[in-house]
């Protein structure tokens, strides 16, 4: 009884800070349209600051330099989400919310090795909370006095919040813009001076979010990857733009992990996605959420037409897989891992495409696939003692029947609700695999997973990777062109013609991601064998991320895209990662740039530079 | 007697607190055109998506070939033999105008879920010939997301005709289109539905066209079916007239009851 007691209120403990962070994305969200992914990098900030402002003004004021450096440090982070949004937030408004996820992410990226470079590697445990750093007992169990102090603190904000949108004039403008942003504008608000308002107040929540965690948890830099995951669940969950939504699945969150750790200890996260899974059938707006209106209001211009590249096209691919296959008469052993590795990403990225560029689907989860498959067959290896074609077969069809699992789900959902629900079933993935020890290894992975005796040479299996990887990319393109992949880009379309001419959409992209899945699931497999192991860090949000990147780079509307995504991504990183330890500020930088200047990738550049100037010849 | 192609009876349709359609209910017979008229906000694109099954009603059913349908999905009422155009027309964007019209043709063949063949290649003649048929073939080739609003209405048209329909639903056909082109579209729809004996419904602000091409007319005003008829009878319905002209002008316009002038709604 006393155990339940505990964990009840370890858990309405956590949900504070949760609630505080899913409440400023939400915030930040209903009036600039932008899902801010580097929330959580705001929230690790607000942790960060606070340990830093805590350490200096302790020694000068006692236990008021506590008190004083956790409202400073929100404040602090508040401007510095204020300038986010004044560089980069602000020329995204009128993107696609692909530019709009990735962007952000980007930020995440910088803040990542500015957190680093300032305070280190190793993890800080910060001071405890003076005057709150006892315990009390209640019906016979300890409880901590200061989550005491955190359960009041969320609904406190809650009601705050509350006032502050129901009384002020403030936060009616805000509501006002939220429900249209035009007519806000028409009232003669500044639109400028209020997003970025706005921007800063959510910023400030997710500060206090993380600073309030200081006498709770060990500062790092894992943390922000680990609460923008729960709280894209929160929100989904919630109801995106509800404040309510977000507090009640706060709650229902927190509390799931806290009784998940008694029931299941080593699968804990498992509750989570049944939760999420019934509410999301059930109700897919969620909890307190509106219906959703109709989507894709920041469609720019219309997608390009897609045709086949003919004849010319075919014996160019295959030249190029013939100069490929010559590779290793010039190249030893390290180079052509490397080029391994970069065709094994581009069919990843190549599987992405499909859903992202045909299907319409933006999926920041898909390392999920890549992860099962890889997983698949290092787990056939070495723990059944499986051939090494036995675990490439099983490879795609784990990854397919993990993305048959979750995309019933997915497609359930559209544009952000879909990148949100795609990133959080892959966290969750990438959570079992770091929980459920005695069969992934956990964070020590499965090693020893080597191809077999015929493939043992780099050279032999580059080969064979590049005749899976061009096989499987042939097919995909086949499929892009059959009425498979026609059917696919209807729906994405236009959904309501689609439906009007017998099309089944949702099937229609719930099978699509399962195929992207399977060739996610491919390269997977063939990536474990490469690497000689696997480890959780395959499935992790910077896996899915750099897929998206390589799309991104390529651009999304182009077939061959992701191939040239893959090769210069990867070979730029891989070199970046041998020369400096701050290579993910540069990336990050890239990203945001690319985001922000040039959306169409680099052959869709190149392609509308080429029609433009043949355009003017003819 | 044949039942109707279409019956719908008693629909009613909420939306939050607006009644948009309310005991609505007509038939249409094979090879017989119909216009679905009235003010703006009327619940004339309600009362399709009902029927195509993009909404369910609240209350009533609605029948084809005397089957009931309602509450089918979209793709299932099509499958059925209903096609459709949208008020704002509504095709894919990133495909050409032939490929529009093969990929009904490749859903009415079930061919969605093949992964090898080139979907370029299949049913081309046919698709051809659909186009023909709304004098578009000259327009095969182009990318969909370029062409002149006319002209995608016509687009919009073949497609519909891919399936066979027994049932076309029109919403505003014409809107968006310039006179001249308005009613070559309309006699052209009419030409194609006496060939087919294809009953047809279609919402039209455009007076002129619906009293040129429509057998019989349907008055809807707040949700609900004020008048209908021939084409005479409803136009001089004085109910029809104060819903279009407004109660205070009924008297003055007496006169030229007449005049084709009351289009301007
Ligand atoms: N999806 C919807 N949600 C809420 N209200 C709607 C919706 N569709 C139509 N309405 C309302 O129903 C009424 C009828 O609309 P509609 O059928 O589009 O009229 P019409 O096509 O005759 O102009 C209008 O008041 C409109 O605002
Ligand atoms: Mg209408």
């Amino acid at each position: 009884m006393s155990l339940v007691v505990v964990q009840f209120l370890t858990g309405l403990a956590s949900a504070s800070s949760l609630f505080l962070v899913a409440c400023g994305l939400s915030i930040i969200f209903g009036v600039t349209r932008i899902v801010n992914f580097a929330h959580g990098s705001l929230y690790m900030l607000g942790i960060y600051v606070a340990y830093s402002t805590a350490e200096r003004l302790m020694p000068l004021l006692g236990g008021a330099g506590f008190w004083l450096a956790l409202p400073a440090a929100a404040l602090l982070v508040g401007l510095i989400g204020a300038a986010m949004e004044v560089t980069v937030l602000r020329r995204l408004y009128r993107s696609h919310e692909l530019f709009q996820l990735l962007a952000t992410f980007g930020v995440v990226l910088i803040v990542d090795d500015i957190a680093l470079a300032i305070w280190g590697p190793a993890d800080l445990l910060g001071p405890r909370a003076p005057g709150f750093d006892g315990s009390i007992a209640i019906l016979g169990s300890k409880i901590p006095e200061y989550d005491l102090v955190l359960i009041v603190l969320g609904p406190l904000v809650l009601g705050l919040l509350w006032l502050l949108f129901r009384r002020t004039r403030w936060g009616t403008l805000v509501r006002a813009a939220t429900q249209d942003r035009e007519m806000a504008g028409a009232l003669g608000v500044d639109q400028k001076k209020l997003f970025t308002a706005v921007v800063f107040l959510g910023a400030f929540l997710a500060g206090l979010g993380g600073a309030m965690q200081l006498p709770r948890e060990a500062a790092n830099l894992g943390m922000d990857l680990n609460i923008i995951a729960e709280a894209f669940v929160v929100t989904v969950v919630g109801g995106m733009g509800s404040i309510g939504g977000a507090f009640l699945a706060a709650l229902l969150v927190a509390e799931l992990n806290a009784f998940g750790i008694l029931v299941f200890p080593e699968i804990s996260i498992v509750l989570l996605f049944l939760v999420m899974a019934v509410v999301l059938v059930l109700r897919p707006q969620g909890l307190l959420g509106k219906a959703e209106q109709a989507q894709h209001a920041t469609h720019g211009e219309a997608e390009p037409t897609l045709a086949p590249g003919g004849r010319a096209m075919t014996a160019a691919g295959l030249l190029l897989v013939a100069a490929l296959a010559a590779l290793p008469t010039l190249a030893g052993g390290y180079l052509l891992g490397v080029a391994s590795e970069i065709l094994i990403l581009a069919l990843f990225a190549a599987s992405l495409q499909f859903i992202m560029g045909v299907g319409g689907m933006i999926s920041f989860g898909h390392a999920a696939y890549l992860g099962l498959g890889a997983y698949a067959a290092a787990i056939l290896t070495r723990e059944l003692g499986a051939p090494m074609e036995g675990a490439l077969l099983a490879a795609p069809l784990a990854g397919g029947l993990g993305a048959l699992a979750f995309g019933w789900f997915c497609v359930r959902l559209s544009g952000v609700y879909l990148a949100m629900l795609t990133l959080a079933f892959a966290q969750i993935a990438w959570s079992v695999a770091f929980q459920w020890t005695e069969v992934t290894g956990g964070d020590n992975g499965i090693l020893g997973v080597w191809p077999s005796h015929w493939a043992d040479s780099a050279a032999r299996f580059y080969w064979l990777t590049l005749a899976l990887v061009a096989a499987a990319v042939a097919l995909l393109r086949r499929a892009v062109f059959a009425p498979f992949g026609y059917a696919l880009r209807a729906g994405r379309d236009s959904p309501r013609r689609a439906q009007a001419v017998g099309i089944a959409v949702r099937r229609q992209q719930w099978l699509g991601f399962t195929l992207a899945g399977v060739f996610a699931g491919l390269a997977g497999g063939l990536y474990a064998f490469l690497k000689g192991s696997v480890f959780p860090d395959v499935m992790a949000i910077p896996m899915s991320v750099d897929g998206l990147v390589m799309v991104l780079l390529g651009g999304v509307q182009t077939l061959a895209g992701p191939l040239v995504g893959a090769a210069v991504y990867d070979g730029l990183k891989a070199e970046l990662v041998t020369r400096t330890e701050f290579w993910r500020i540069i990336v990050g930088c890239v990203i945001v740039l690319l985001c922000v200047a040039f959306p169409r990738g680099l052959v869709g550049n190149l392609k509308a530079l080429w029609q433009s100037r043949r355009g003017v010849e003819g | 007697m044949t039942s109707p192609v279409l019956e719908v009876s008693r629909i009613r349709k909420v939306f939050g607190g607006v009644v948009a359609l309310e005991e609505v209910s007509f038939a249409v017979a094979a090879g017989e055109m119909v216009a679905l008229i009235g003010p703006n906000g009327a619940g004339k694109s309600t009362c399709f998506n009902v029927v195509n099954g993009q909404l369910r009603p609240d209350e009533g059913h609605v029948a084809l070939h005397g089957r009931a349908i309602t509450g089918l999905p979209a793709r299932k009422i099509w499958r059925l033999g209903v096609g459709r155009t949208f008020q704002v027309a509504a095709t894919f964007a990133s495909m050409t105008v032939m490929e529009n019209v093969q990929m009904a043709l490749l859903s009415r063949r079930r061919r969605l879920l093949s992964l090898w063949p080139r979907a370029t290649r299949l049913y081309r003649g046919e698709a051809l010939e659909l186009l023909e048929r709304v004098g578009a073939a000259d327009l095969a080739d182009r990318p969909c997301g370029q062409l002149a609003y006319g002209d995608v209405k016509r687009i919009e048209l073949a497609i519909a005709l891919a399936n066979e329909p027994a049932l076309l639903l029109m919403d505003e056909p014409t809107a968006g289109m310039a006179p001249g082109e308005r009613a070559e579209l309309m006699a052209l729809t009419a030409a194609i539905a006496r060939e087919g004996r294809i009953a047809v419904l279609f919402t039209e602000h455009d007076m002129d066209v619906v009293f040129g091409h429509a057998d019989r007319v349907l008055v809807l005003d707040r949700g609900h079916l004020i008048a209908a008829g021939e084409a005479d009878t409803v136009r001089n319905d004085p109910r029809v007239r104060e819903v279009y002209l407004g109660p205070e002008t009924l008297a003055a316009d007496e006169a030229e009851a007449d005049a084709p002038g009351w289009a301007a709604c």
